[in-house]
């Protein structure tokens, strides 16, 4: 319990020692300009990231854009997709949330193996795990979506894990769930109406880092042969590539925009709420309050 | 009984005397029994990743030292994976990986650190790049094979501008179709992951630092090669490490870009899963695996390490 203790203080000097100056390693005599090698970076990195896009919408022709819903089996794979990633998000919630918080809370000394567990994903590829699983698994579960929803769980676990301890260290934990308790609530009261509230931003985070996932993973989907939107995108590319990328452009433009507005609608009420800037996996002090009030 | 369930469920259970709702009593239960129980809330999500992540894992393992069609233990496959093409599909593999993990690694830092230092306009700068960063890092395989051959192929859309002001990439040797163009592609997805994992540690350098510093007269250089710099070094290198596993098990991009036609060990597990390959050689495919998965482990290790030195100062 003292290593949460010490956690928390931390966290509370840190923001605290922050919020004056800004953000970490900007000196204050260099506050309120924008210096030239950021733009320099920015300006490369738009330009890397947004080139492509431009040349492939280009060659791919605004046409493309519109007669990508009426094509055939697009209904049918998007749906499948979507049924995957309802599946996949409702077992990471399941999973991923209790256990988080109750290694933050019970087991402080955990975290740091958690994270090196649930960042494995990343790194095993994931041809060689869809080799194991359709050896291990029964034929029955073959080319099932069931498979595949179970699976992604496995996936989608370094981006969940760390959208939510990413929201359990913006928040006091510890004196949330105590002050909880000596109102004379149980635990499960406490998770639902004081912790999870606590935790919007960082579970929508996690829930579009899931969507993102399920509609873009082609390796184990197609060796499943279960036909998502990523196997139908590849498919279709066959016969019109266009279209194909039309659709996958289209993807990428949606789920950015949403995660977009999640992080917004989030980040106001963390400025109603006093609690820290929740980036997807990082916390950043709310430096725009101080400034504004 | 009841004070077990207790111990492991309530939060705040554990505060301060008389702080909750039972009064606390001198704990019953051995240490090391309390430990264990403690470890309990441990157990679904440890079941979970025994049997979706690890079992799949040691079957291919297991795989590797068993003849394809008789399922005797031998070291053929082992012997196959490391001679001949195979080998070189290592060789590509690790080359491609070295490439695709510092460079994005050190542009994902610097891009990180640029928009976790922005100050006006920073708040939503920051928001557009990390949710940006969010969604590029899985975007992958044919799509984003398509956006580079629309831009960066022979006739395409950028190699024809930068023929205009007299750059003439092919003539220069570069094509989208080796491992230089791979790994090109791979920076797509590597740097915005490199962004995600790097911010967090970012987050560790405390301003106070960098003010103690510049009070003791240090400039912008000798902070960095004096305090922050070493602070942030080993969380850096063990975001390469990820960024190397991640460019080394990435299949489905390469796969598309170039049809196969370069030699990467994902690649060739594919080709052998797809049952392209002669009879016989299926469990070739695993024992490719395992040497994967050897090296990963190595990487996993010096990951875990540097994490660790990381945390001396960070959080």
């Amino acid at each position: 319990m003292a290593a949460i203790g010490t956690y928390a203080r931390q966290g509370w000097i840190r923001r605290v020692m922050r919020t004056p100056s800004g953000n970490a390693g900007a000196a204050v005599s260099r506050s309120g300009k924008f210096p030239v090698w950021r733009w320099v970076i920015l300006l490369i990195a738009g330009i890397y990231f947004l080139l492509p896009l431009y040349a492939a919408i280009r060659f791919a022709g605004i046409k493309a854009f519109g007669s990508v819903f009426t094509q055939p089996d697009f209904g049918s794979s998007l749906w499948t997709s979507v049924q995957i990633a309802a599946m996949t998000w409702a077992i990471t919630m399941a999973l991923m949330v209790p256990t988080t918080i109750y290694v933050h809370l019970r087991l402080p000394g955990m975290r740091r193996f958690l994270e090196s567990i649930t960042i494995l994903p990343i790194v095993i590829p994931p041809i060689v795990l869809t080799v194991g699983v359709l050896q291990v698994f029964p034929v029955q579960l073959k080319a099932t979506m069931w498979l595949l929803g179970f699976e992604y769980v496995i996936l989608a676990m370094p981006f969940a894990y760390r959208a939510i301890d990413a929201g359990l260290r913006s928040i006091d934990l510890k004196t949330l769930t105590e002050a909880s308790g000596n109102l004379g609530a149980g635990w499960l009261t406490t998770m639902w109406r004081v912790v999870l509230p606590n935790l919007g931003t960082s579970l929508l985070s996690a829930t579009v880092l899931i969507v993102a996932l399920c509609l873009g993973e082609f390796t184990m989907a197609s060796l499943n042969l279960v036909t998502t939107f990523p196997v139908w995108i590849v498919q279709t590319d066959q016969l019109n590539a266009n279209i194909s990328v039309s659709a996958s452009i289209i993807a990428l433009v949606v789920t950015w925009l949403f995660l977009l507005l999640i992080v917004t609608i989030g980040s106001r009420r963390g400025r109603r709420t006093g609690a820290g800037e929740v980036n997807l996996f990082s916390v950043t002090a709310n430096t725009n309050t101080i400034g504004e009030s | 009984m009841a004070d077990t369930t207790e111990l492991v469920t309530a939060p705040g259970s554990q505060a301060d005397p008389g702080a909750g709702r039972v009064p606390r009593r001198p704990a019953r239960l051995p240490k090391p029994l309390r430990a264990v129980v403690r470890l309990a809330g441990l157990v679904p999500f440890t079941a979970y990743i025994v049997l979706g992540l690890f079992i799949p894992l040691i079957a291919v393992l297991i795989g590797a030292f068993q003849n394809s069609s008789t399922g005797a233990w031998t070291f053929s496959n082992i012997d196959a994976a490391t001679h001949g093409a195979y080998l070189k599909g290592y060789e590509n593999s690790l080359e491609l990986s070295l490439i695709a993990s510092i460079l994005p690694g050190i542009f994902g830092l610097l891009i990180a650190y640029a928009i976790f230092t922005a100050k006006r306009g920073g708040k939503v700068l920051r928001q557009m790049v990390i949710t940006a960063a969010g969604v590029f890092a899985n975007f992958g395989g044919v799509p984003l094979a398509f956006l580079f051959i629309a831009s960066l192929a022979s006739t395409a859309l950028v190699t024809g501008w930068l023929n205009n002001i007299g750059v003439n990439l092919y003539a220069h040797g570069f094509t989208l179709f080796d491992l230089a163009g791979v790994a090109v592609v791979y920076m797509y997805f590597q740097i915005p992951l490199m962004v995600l994992i790097i911010l967090p540690a970012l987050e560790g350098l405390r301003p106070a630092w960098r003010e103690a510093a510049e009070n003791l007269g240090a400039r912008s250089w000798s902070y960095w090669r004096h305090v922050g710099g070493p602070v942030l070094m080993p969380s850096f290198l063990s975001c390469l490490m990820l960024l190397f596993g991640s460019a080394l098990s990435a299949y489905a991009t390469a796969e598309a870009l170039t049809g196969g036609t370069i030699a990467l060990v994902p690649i060739q597990i594919g080709t052998v899963l797809n049952g392209n390959v002669v009879a016989g050689e299926a469990n070739v495919g695993k024992a490719l695996s395992l040497g994967l998965v050897v090296i990963i482990g190595v990487l996993m290790i010096l990951y875990v390490m540097l994490q660790r030195r990381a945390a001396k100062w960070l959080q």
